[in-house]
């Protein structure tokens, strides 16, 4: 059976189109076909995180207004042939989203995948609500912050009140996913601690993600870090978070990258 | 200090609610002012001592066209005293406020020989009582004039509850809880933990800064005497 599933968290910059693209080519890895949808219109980014900006013809606009087959805007991966992207486009605006037409197309994507993984915009205005829609579960993307977790508090909110399935009065499944984690400071007391948001917003966790440069790095290569570096921290928490969105039960820990030496931390600082 | 300073009281917020007649006008104003002139006609004065909101939502008119809307109106003694569904750009200083959320209420249009009875105090009938059994998150709020409201759960900062009587909550208070909203003087704050950002009975407010930080964490109540917020750790 084919899962909807919305990335969202009210706040911009908190990893949302990362942690799409890393959960979509890592559910992907194991064997799932993914689509990544990108509900950001105006301000796209799934395909450059992707690595298929270059590819994009037809968007979701074009689908959802009837101007392009499903068919014809979807793009393939050029690392995993069961991942594709449904880009947004840069040049409308979320006006030309329409509500019927995004339940047309999550219906026909539903049809052809195992998951739909949609990156939704920041805020909570129409981008988002269309987003979280027609979700069967969310991941709410947070950094232990102040105010990313009010952010992310309101959203949850609304995932209970504005989706299909709140309004059918079914339990919206939610799932936290804390990104840019830095355990040294979090230790200092310069951040929130995981169980402080995990008693502020009272969901389940799905996974930490460390604070990395491996992130940036796969960013600026156009590719999932998932993909691009499966042995760094941040895309083994990605892949065991996959790993319990598939249902299986991973023990949570926080991956470190691999750990220098004193006399490494100290010439790397002098270095630098 | 002057001893006027001193003895000044705290300002206080009170709501009440009136009941309103929305007048939504339709195109063309001409006849519907004229149909508007018969039905006036027929009891003189209605409109003299009656709040009026002004309903334009839906009507395609100009700023020209609803400023002597309202200059038409106040001729004809009917005295606007919000208007809803105007384009922000049309009101501002000596323009009536904009106004939403309205509750439809039917208007009773006839005198009533008995006086009207007595408001019942809080003390003679029964508190009805809201549950709450999930958090309130941020941006959530939850009113509940009619009595008290349990939540089993936290209220999240940038919530607020707001009840007629007493407010309970079983988690932590980190937004707002606001009892006592009719007039209740008698009503208290219960709460597991304590890290509200205000909270308020019968219109006394105290903000987080006011509040004793020796509260911070506990489970505290709060109540009112001699209009003064008081507070207390539940032991």
């Amino acid at each position: 059976m084919s899962q909807v599933l919305v990335v969202t968290s009210g706040k911009g910059g908190v990893g949302k189109t990362t942690s799409t693209a890393a959960l979509g080519a890592a559910l992907a890895l194991g064997g799932n076909r993914v689509a990544v949808v990108d509900f950001d219109v105006g301000l796209r980014n799934l395909d450059l995180v992707m690595g298929a900006e270059r590819r994009v013809v037809y968007d979701l606009i074009n689908v959802v207004q009837g101007e392009a087959k499903l068919q014809q805007a979807l793009i393939r991966d050029k690392r995993l042939e069961t991942l594709y992207l449904l880009p947004a486009s840069q040049t409308r605006d979320k006006d030309a989203l329409t509500s019927e037409g995004v339940a047309r197309v999550m219906e026909e994507l539903r049809d052809s995948f195992d998951w739909i993984v949609c990156d939704s915009p920041a805020g909570i205005e129409r981008g988002a609500l269309l987003a979280m829609r027609h979700a069967d579960v969310a991941v709410v993307v947070t950094n232990p912050e102040v105010s990313s977790v009010r952010d992310s508090d309101r959203i949850i909110g609304m995932l209970d009140a504005k989706t299909e399935k709140a309004e059918r009065g079914e339990y919206m499944e939610k799932h936290l996913l804390l990104t840019r984690y830095d355990a040294a400071r979090a230790e200092r007391g310069q951040m929130l601690k995981v169980d402080d948001v995990l008693e502020i917003l009272s969901i389940p966790l799905l996974g930490i993600i460390p604070e990395s440069d491996a992130v940036l790095n796969a960013s600026n290569v156009g590719s999932p870090v998932t993909l691009a570096a499966a042995e760094s921290a941040p895309a083994r928490a990605y892949l065991d978070a996959a790993r319990r969105l598939e249902g299986d039960v991973v023990p949570m820990i926080i991956p470190a990258d691999k750990r220098v030496g004193l006399m490494g931390k100290l010439f790397g600082r002098r270095a630098a | 200090m002057s001893t006027a300073a001193k003895q000044r009281q705290t300002i206080r917020f009170r709501g009440r609610s009136f009941l309103a007649t929305v007048l939504a006008p339709e195109l063309p104003l001409g006849e519907w002012l004229a149909e508007l002139d018969k039905l006036a006609g027929r009891s003189q004065g209605y409109f003299a001592s009656r709040p009026v909101i002004l309903d334009v939502s839906n009507l395609p008119i100009t700023k020209r066209d609803f400023t002597e809307l309202l200059a038409t109106l106040y001729e004809r003694e009917i005295k606007v005293m919000g208007v809803e569904g105007a384009d922000p750009s049309w009101l501002g200083y000596g323009l009536p406020p904009s106004v939403s959320g309205g509750k439809h209420a039917e208007i009773v249009h006839r005198p009533s020989a008995e006086p009207p009875k007595p408001q019942q105090g809080f003390a003679d009938r029964p508190i009805p009582s809201l549950l709450i059994e999930t958090p309130v998150r941020s941006g959530q709020s939850i009113i509940f004039p009619q009595g008290d409201v349990t939540v089993v759960g936290s209220v999240a900062s940038g919530a607020e509850i707001i009840a007629g009587n007493s407010v309970h909550i079983y988690g932590s208070l980190r937004g707002r809880a606001i009892a006592g909203t009719t007039g209740n003087a008698a009503a208290r704050i219960f709460c597991q933990k304590f890290e509200a950002e205000l909270i308020a009975i019968d219109g006394l407010y105290q903000t987080a800064d006011e509040i004793d930080a020796k509260f911070r964490g506990k489970a505290v109540q709060a109540w009112l005497a001699d209009d003064k917020m008081n507070m207390a750790a539940l032991a």
